[in-house]
């Protein structure tokens, strides 16, 4: 991310030239920097960073909200890992993640591909295919999932003229996961957006550059619009990564409250919101969220890292 | 790829063809249609659903009835379990718009001071901004709860609203630096020979040329706050407080089966109609927002 420039040189000699004056100007903008940020001071201590350190402590003890917090060590941890309902969320979430990001993501590389070959109608299209994506987090469009994969729905019955019976995907465990997969690759058009503004911003001589050394589309592809998009590309990844780690709503409504059947679609957030908040566990669901902002950082970790391999950002590329 | 604008279109056509080119629209044509059916058929779905009696909404398979029936709209008059349905509409109401003020406000002047204050541990600051804008909610939702339930603020709207108050929303805070970092300097000097203070810069000058910024901040806000669910589950514990997305819930049974389906479903369609207008009304302003502030990022 792009960071505030340096007080550039010309004010540094203004102020050698009047110190006193210099002195005094820089003294209240200070002054009127921290009035205008102090909202967002407040914000952040109230409500970002005192929690966060509540939280960490928290972590650490056994917590119910009517006694006081008790001190327990590493024990909600320890609990954490022999659990089988834990583990079971973090493999549903984990397969959430794995599949449905990727999924979303090259549908949406794809359309906004397809998108970026003709003006006519892209607006429109663009629109459209944008439109899931304000409205999927919804409780309306919840429901309708619901409806649309149920027993002798569309979806059963498309499936079952293929052959494949699995009846009505929200009331089986094998399927009801997919039925949420299914939901967040329809939002498919936040991120095609962008990929659509980063593919704009290619440099057509680059391609015909490319074809007059006899490049296919291919080819093309490949070695011009993949390394000249992957900033966008990056930003992707991380940002539809760190979503779909935290979805609830959708799973707490798809799977009608009890994120079932069988903890089928038990993911991270919805255990963590059972047990902090039906069973009155703020310890153990403290330790869990911490559990889940270590596992963000490390995925964040390892795309910044990796991102030396893969990204090109415009600098280097010219 | 190289067809994006008309000019490379036209210099390469020559070489294959009208005809070909023709065979090569219809194919985009083509897939475009497929995509867009795929992605308007929940919606058209949920458009015909509400206008089918209750028995046919899962089995019928027509996407619109023959014979459409209002009966599941007159029902929603009745409202739920003693609760008007115009109470959940009001309380979102009363939720977005005040979070539009809140986002407006706060995270407009903050957003100044990023971007027209020099002032000491600006850059500090903005880093730890950024930050926030990874960390997961959910970190901070249980000592949140705690502490508005020992300040007995919980059934109440304090806790969904007081963070659009305090900027807490760095997704804005963003996306307005970006754009006052790009009006130009000057317009800040010359004011400062007029002898505006920042108070003054920043509501005369900065805040009117930010318009589109605003616009596309208090759109998403608006529609946050009205699909917004954890929220309000949390914190919200009487129906006559309930939100159009709690209020939802109310109709459906322990067992997921709604006794009053055709009910649930057209009172979906009801509460995604805010949205969808507000989408059609500005689409323009989201898209381009999503679109800019994923390339600056």
């Amino acid at each position: 991310m792009t960071l505030l420039k340096e007080t550039p040189p010309d004010t540094r000699k203004a102020r050698s030239a009047a110190p006193a004056a210099g002195k005094r100007r820089g003294r209240r903008e200070n002054l009127a920097g921290y009035l205008f940020m102090s909202p967002w001071i407040a914000g952040f201590l109230l409500l970002t960073a005192g929690p966060m350190v509540a939280s960490l402590y928290f972590a650490f003890t056994d917590y119910n909200l009517f006694n006081a917090p008790r001190w327990i060590g590493l024990d909600n941890f320890t609990r954490m890992f022999d659990d089988p309902r834990w583990r079971k969320s973090v493999q549903v979430t984990a397969e959430y993640v794995i599949i449905g990001t990727p999924l979303k993501l090259l549908l949406a590389l794809g359309v906004a591909l397809l998108l970026a070959q003709s003006r006519r109608g892209q607006a429109f299209y663009r629109a459209a295919f944008y439109a899931p994506s304000l409205i999927g987090a919804s409780v309306s469009i919840g429901f309708v999932w619901r409806s649309l994969f149920s027993d002798h729905a569309i979806v059963d019955r498309l499936m079952s003229s293929a052959g494949i019976h699995a009846g009505g995907w929200v009331g089986n465990p094998d399927w009801i996961l997919y039925c949420l997969v299914a939901l967040t690759v329809w939002q498919f058009g936040a991120p095609m957006v962008i990929f659509l503004a980063g593919l704009k911003q290619v440099p057509r001589e680059l391609y015909e550059a490319a074809e007059m050394d006899g490049a296919g589309p291919l080819r093309k592809f490949w070695s011009i619009t993949l390394p000249m998009i992957s900033p966008v590309l990056f930003f992707n990844v991380l940002l539809e990564t760190i979503h779909s780690f935290q979805i609830f709503g959708s799973a707490y409504v798809v799977s009608n409250t009890y994120c079932g059947p069988a903890d089928a679609t038990l993911v991270y957030t919805c255990y963590l919101y059972q047990q902090g908040f039906k069973n009155s566990q703020m310890g153990f669901a403290s330790a869990m969220a911490w559990m889940l902002l270590l596992a963000v950082a490390l995925v964040t970790a390892v795309l910044f890292w990796s991102q030396k391999k893969w990204v090109h950002y415009a600098e280097d590329a010219r | 790829m190289s067809a994006t604008t008309t000019p490379t279109t036209t210099s390469r056509a020559p070489l294959t063809g009208s005809g070909r080119r023709r065979a090569g629209s219809l194919a985009w044509h083509i897939g475009a249609l497929a995509v867009l059916a795929v992605v308007l058929y929940p919606v058209l779905w949920l458009v015909g659903a509400s206008f089918k009696p209750s028995k046919d909404i899962i089995n019928g398979l027509q996407l619109f009835p023959g014979r459409p029936i209002f009966a599941n709209f007159k029902n929603l008059a009745d409202g739920i379990a003693d609760i008007g349905i115009r109470t959940f509409f009001q309380n979102s109401l009363v939720y977005a718009l005040g979070s539009v003020a809140g986002i407006l406000l706060s995270c407009s002047l903050t957003a100044y001071a990023f971007a027209r204050i020099r002032f000491a541990g600006r850059n500090t600051l903005f880093a730890l901004m950024i930050g926030t804008l990874l960390l997961p909610y959910h970190v901070l939702l249980v000592p949140q709860y705690v502490m508005f339930q020992k300040l007995q603020l919980t059934n109440t709207y304090v806790p969904l609203l007081l963070g659009k108050y305090l900027a807490t929303e760095a997704f804005f805070v963003f996306l307005m630096v970006q754009f006052m970092r790009n009006l130009p300097r000057e317009l800040d000097e010359a004011a400062r020979i007029d002898g505006c203070g920042h108070l003054r810069t920043y509501w005369s000058i900065v805040l009117p040329l930010c318009r589109p910024a605003l616009i596309t901040s208090a759109i998403f806000t608006f529609i946050n706050a009205w699909n917004d669910f954890m929220g309000p589950l949390i914190y919200l514990n009487e129906p006559g407080k309930y939100t159009v997305s709690l209020g939802l819930m109310m109709f459906r049974d322990s067992d997921g089966v709604a006794a009053n389906y055709g009910g649930m479903i057209a009172m979906s369609l009801v509460a995604l109609l805010p949205v969808l207008l507000f989408f059609l009304t500005f689409q323009r302003y989201l898209i381009d927002g999503m679109a800019t502030s994923g390339l600056k990022g």
